[in-house]
């Protein structure tokens, strides 16, 4: 045992404290990283993105294929996995979701529920249920010690690439004229086409920056989880939670609502650690009687 | 009054810009348009007059595409619209500004004025001409896009239709629930930006404010053009205009 500190009559460990702090920036990390991805392409195609899961294991799995078949490591897999599974995404929407626009979304949820259900089922016939280890880069082992707790490197730079990701994506939404047109068609895409822009390439370009983000987040967990089929769908459910407390579309709000979440779930696993798995589902059901838009919702 | 001088003015004799032939057009199931012929020339500001649902403003939407279901012809500048989407008829250079102003409001002003991309690099209106037009738009240029009012709203989406190049313009009511004092400003920018050379097809509802600024009317009722006459016929047609606006 380290030092203890007494935070509301807990004799907690300094260690145990931050490490389930990391912890929760980490998986905080990932649901950022996830649900920033829902919340571009929901706010831009209205469609309610249940493949994101896979997206994401597909990331995961992109990365071990390209160290396996190809000998490239880690730093390409971050570079590359997101443009294939993202180009994977683009061609998705062109063949289906296109198909879908202008329907009641259920329907492009149903369909993306499916896909997700199929892609699973496809990765778990060929590589079982059980994950697939992938090994850390060795420029990000080891741990720096911090004096107060050892920080292992690569959960250091998860948080460090998710941040950083992050941030760029809501910069370039926000600040850039390419945002602009975003978040114009967003509102009136019609009126955006009017003034000569092509909305529908646009949109698939948005689909699969949106999958390009899950995927980036899969080769992120492949060393720190196993890479496993079902990997997506677990973390998804809890995403989703995320994405309904910061208000579906909200830019920044699923950012923040990511992190904190995380931090909050870890927070909880050291307070009361039976409720750790459910807390973000209570805080979402209180989040949706209070402000049904969600903490950073528009009303519409 | 100096527009109504200006509009009285022949109409430049330059040529065809627009020529619609037995344009028709369908919201779902319900046909709207029953084949409109209509042309409009260089320079010209020509006016669709008719009461509500006429077909007016249908008729500008069919032609900027934004209407799906369409049938006819429409060619512009030697280029047959029909079948193109949306964003290459901008592209050709046809600008619309419509009647809700479509002004976005997660965007600020200086976002909205900049949105439309240039499609020509000829004939697009410099910034500095444009703050010349609409004065209040500069001061306003951080504020959101929600947060103007309504003649602002209406200067703003003229405004960002100018910069890009194209040179004609199809407004729809753009005097619609503005103050006469706005109304008045609004009828001197036309006037102005048709001393420019600017080609405008208008709709409005507001005969006075029409009759002072078009070359030419197209009187329009039931999804069809059943008039059309220029500026100087005016007169002679007042009796038959009123009955027909029931104004």
């Amino acid at each position: 045992m380290g030092p203890v500190v007494n935070i509301f009559g807990h004799m907690i460990s300094m260690p145990e404290l931050f490490g389930q702090l990391l912890i929760g920036l980490i998986n905080g990390s990932f649901y950022a990283l996830l649900s920033l991805g829902l919340a571009v392409i929901f706010g831009m195609l209205t469609i309610v993105n249940f493949a994101h899961g896979a997206f994401y294991m597909m990331g995961a799995f992109a990365a071990y294929f390209l160290l396996q078949y190809t000998g490239l490591n880690y730093w390409f897999a971050l570079l590359l996995a997101p443009l294939i599974v993202g180009a994977i995404g683009a061609i998705v929407e062109r063949l289906f979701l296109k198909r879908l626009a202008g329907f009641d979304p259920l329907y492009s949820l149903l369909l993306t529920f499916g896909l997700a259900l199929i892609i699973q089922g496809l990765f778990q016939n060929f590589y079982g249920a059980s994950g697939m280890p992938y090994a850390i880069p060795k420029q990000l082992t080891g741990a720096y010690n911090l004096g107060f707790m050892f920080l292992p490197v690569y959960r250091g730079w998860v948080i460090v690439a998710s941040v950083v990701v992050c941030f760029a994506t809501w910069l370039i939404i926000e600040r850039t004229k390419l945002g602009a047109y975003l978040r114009a068609a967003t509102e009136n895409p019609t009126m955006v086409r009017a003034f000569g822009i092509n909305v529908p390439r646009m949109v698939t370009l948005t689909y699969g920056f949106g999958v390009a983000l899950a995927a980036f987040a899969g080769v992120l967990a492949a060393p720190i989880n196993q890479v496993r089929p079902g990997m997506g769908a677990d973390i998804l459910v809890v995403v989703f939670a995320v994405v309904v407390i910061g208000g579906m579309g909200s830019i920044l709000g699923s950012i923040v609502t990511g992190f904190v979440l995380g931090v909050v779930e870890g927070l909880t696993k050291v307070f009361y650690p039976e409720a750790s798995n459910t807390v973000v589902f209570v805080i979402m059901a209180i989040v949706l009687l209070v402000r049904p838009t969600g903490l950073f919702g528009r009303a519409a | 009054m100096a527009e109504a001088a200006l509009a009285q003015r022949p109409a430049v004799s330059g040529k065809t810009v627009l020529s619609v032939k037995g344009l028709q057009a369908w919201y779902n199931e319900s046909h709207i348009l029953h084949g409109i012929d209509l042309d409009v020339r260089e320079g010209e500001v020509v006016t669709l007059l008719g009461r509500n649902g006429a077909g007016k403003t249908t008729t500008l939407k069919a032609i900027m595409g934004i209407v799906r279901k369409r049938l006819g012809s429409v060619v512009f500048d030697g280029k047959e619209l029909i079948g193109l989407s949306i964003d290459r008829i901008a592209r050709h250079g046809v600008a619309f500004c419509p009647e809700e102003r479509a002004i976005f409001a997660s965007l600020s002003v200086k976002e909205n004025l900049f949105l439309p991309p240039p499609i020509s690099k000829v004939g697009a209106m410099s910034v500095e001409h444009i703050f010349a037009l609409f004065p209040n738009l500069r001061e306003r240029l951080s504020s959101g896009g929600g947060k103007l009012s309504g003649g602002e709203q209406q200067m703003l989406a003229i405004a960002r239709i100018l910069r890009t190049g194209a040179r004609f313009l199809m407004l729809d009511e753009p005097t619609e629930g503005l103050a006469p004092v706005i109304i008045q400003q609004i009828g001197r920018t036309i006037a102005e930006l048709k001393r420019e050379g600017f080609t405008i097809l208008l709709v409005e509802q507001n005969f006075r404010f029409a009759s002072t600024l078009a070359d030419r009317f197209f009187l329009m009722e039931d999804g069809r053009i059943i008039d059309a006459f220029a500026n100087t016929e005016l007169e002679g047609r007042m009796d038959r205009l009123h009955e027909a606006l029931g104004v």
